[in-house]
């Protein structure tokens, strides 16, 4: 699969239109996933730093939380969530229906094909849907910090923009790379592995999409864990 | 031209195909029959290369498939048209992309190229291209459906050697008349020998006089007509019993009572 990405044919079209489906037909999720998580987070937030009085902070807190954990981790299971299961469920079907053996047969390679255009419109979409997410809910926990928690907008923009720094935004974007590959490799091989018609193709989605979402969320932690200490001088 | 020697193969740990051995010869025909699970598809997906046998080898031209790199599988695919069950047409793509899939992918023909090549082998296949071009393959009956899987076939390679698998399998009558006199056609007028795998004794009679018996993966049967009719092997007779009483099998009960 990895190899598809390299050497002719490139298929320029299939990956167009599979960035169209995935990245266009993913937005609205992403949009209200990040407004409401961002919203919920904020209102969350500014209660507790109520009691200490430092409900100021709630944008340099939105910032932190929502670009580096929040907005990666939400849109890598959003996007497990609605495009994993499509892509098993579609390569399935075709394996399920002789689909793939015609391809063989026609002398076209099913992974290259098929699974190419996926990965790379995953590696890039992720992270342009990640910094949608990130966007939306920093946006949506400024209407909390504004009209509810009566934060000067202002000061919460500051303390948003002070802490967009590289080492934050690196985070937000290497993660959804990483989460987009995940998506892809799980969703194609699930899809290609099946086996047992119809029922075997609805497991096979359903594993996909249990898997997906579960690696995303260890995967975070590691790559937390691995990436912090070399990215703690420019956080 | 086509050999099958000693082959086996399982699905994992499930036995499907023992010892299988047969010969292809130019401007043959054959049908090979059997029960539902006795491994005739099989046979024919070794034969495309799609599957490696776990013993015994597939020898395409005195070439060994099996033996071959993705790359090399794909030159001998080029010889061989496959019409799969149920069509397995691209059902995203409309019938006109189907049938020029091939021209597509490998070559830089413009579309108005393919489309004339498209629309030429519609027609021979008995179908109209302005009615069907743009519609999706689940718009069509299914036997329209395998008559464009079978003009895929043929315009996608440049075959000395047709496998049909179940080609008629849940067609009404008409339509599989319709695909049987198109398979005639090609085997008799292009010369093209054929592999017909069905479990349907009338549709067998009607391409080919040589008969392979499928039975729990190994060859119960090789030979001709009168001979499948007068054999006295069990597992042929347990095949073809089923035919005889059947009040259905109007065709199957007046060969085998024949």
């Amino acid at each position: 699969m990895i190899r598809s990405l390299f050497g002719p044919p490139f298929y320029f079209q299939e990956t167009l239109e599979q960035m169209y489906l995935i990245g266009i037909g993913s937005l609205y999720l992403v949009v209200l996933t990040g407004l409401f998580s961002g919203q919920g987070f904020a209102l969350a937030f500014s209660n507790e730093l109520a009691d200490f009085g430092a409900k100021n902070y709630l944008g340099r807190i939105m910032s932190i939380s929502i670009v580096r954990e929040l907005g990666p981790t939400l849109t890598g299971l959003m996007i497990a969530a609605r495009v994993a299961s499509g892509i098993t469920a579609e390569i399935g079907a075709m394996k399920s229906s002789s689909q793939i053996d015609a391809m063989l047969a026609f002398g076209i390679d099913p992974i290259k094909k098929i699974a190419g255009p996926r990965l790379i419109t995953l590696l890039i979409m992720a992270p342009v849907l990640t910094i949608v997410c990130d966007v939306i809910a920093i946006v949506g926990a400024w209407v909390i910090a504004v009209y509810i928690s009566h934060v000067s907008s202002t000061l919460y923009w500051a303390c948003v923009f002070e802490r967009l720094t590289f080492g934050n935004m690196f985070f937000g974007i290497i993660k959804p790379v990483i989460f987009g590959f995940i998506i892809a490799v799980i969703a194609c091989y699930k899809g290609f592995s099946s086996e047992g018609g119809t029922k075997g193709v609805g497991q096979a989605t359903t594993n996909s999409v249990v898997l997906a979402s579960i690696t995303i969320l260890m995967v975070n932690f590691f790559v937390t864990k691995v990436i912090y200490p070399y990215i703690k001088g420019y956080l | 031209m086509i050999e099958l020697q000693n082959v086996s193969f399982a699905y994992g740990t499930k036995p499907v195909l023992r010892n299988v051995s047969f010969q292809l010869d130019q401007n043959e025909s054959v049908v090979i029959m059997g029960p539902s699970g006795s491994g005739k598809s099989t046979i024919l997906r070794l034969i495309l290369g799609l599957a490696t046998p776990d013993e015994g080898q597939v020898l395409v031209d005195g070439a060994n498939i099996c033996a071959m790199r993705e790359k090399d599988k794909q030159e001998i695919r080029k010889s061989i048209g496959m019409v799969f069950q149920d069509g397995a047409l691209f059902d995203s793509l409309t019938v006109g992309e189907n049938v020029g899939y091939y021209l597509i992918e490998h070559t830089r023909w413009t579309w108005q190229e393919i489309e004339a090549k498209v629309t030429e082998m519609l027609g021979f296949v008995g179908l109209d291209a302005d009615e069907i071009i743009d519609k999706l393959p689940e718009q069509l009956s299914g036997g329209m459906q395998r008559r464009v899987a079978i003009g895929r076939a043929l315009l996608s390679t440049n075959p000395k050697i047709m496998l049909y698998d179940e080609p008629t399998t849940g067609l009404d009558p008409q339509s599989t008349e319709n695909v049987l006199q198109l398979i005639n056609k090609l085997t008799r007028e292009r010369r093209i020998s054929t592999i017909v795998v069905t479990h349907q004794i009338a549709d067998a009679f009607n391409v080919s006089d040589r008969f392979i018996v499928i039975h729990a993966g190994e060859v119960a049967f090789d030979g001709t007509t009168r001979e499948l009719r007068d054999s006295k092997d069990e597992r042929v007779a347990a095949f073809l019993a089923p035919f005889k009483s059947s009040f259905t099998g109007v065709a199957e009960r007046e060969f085998l009572n024949s």
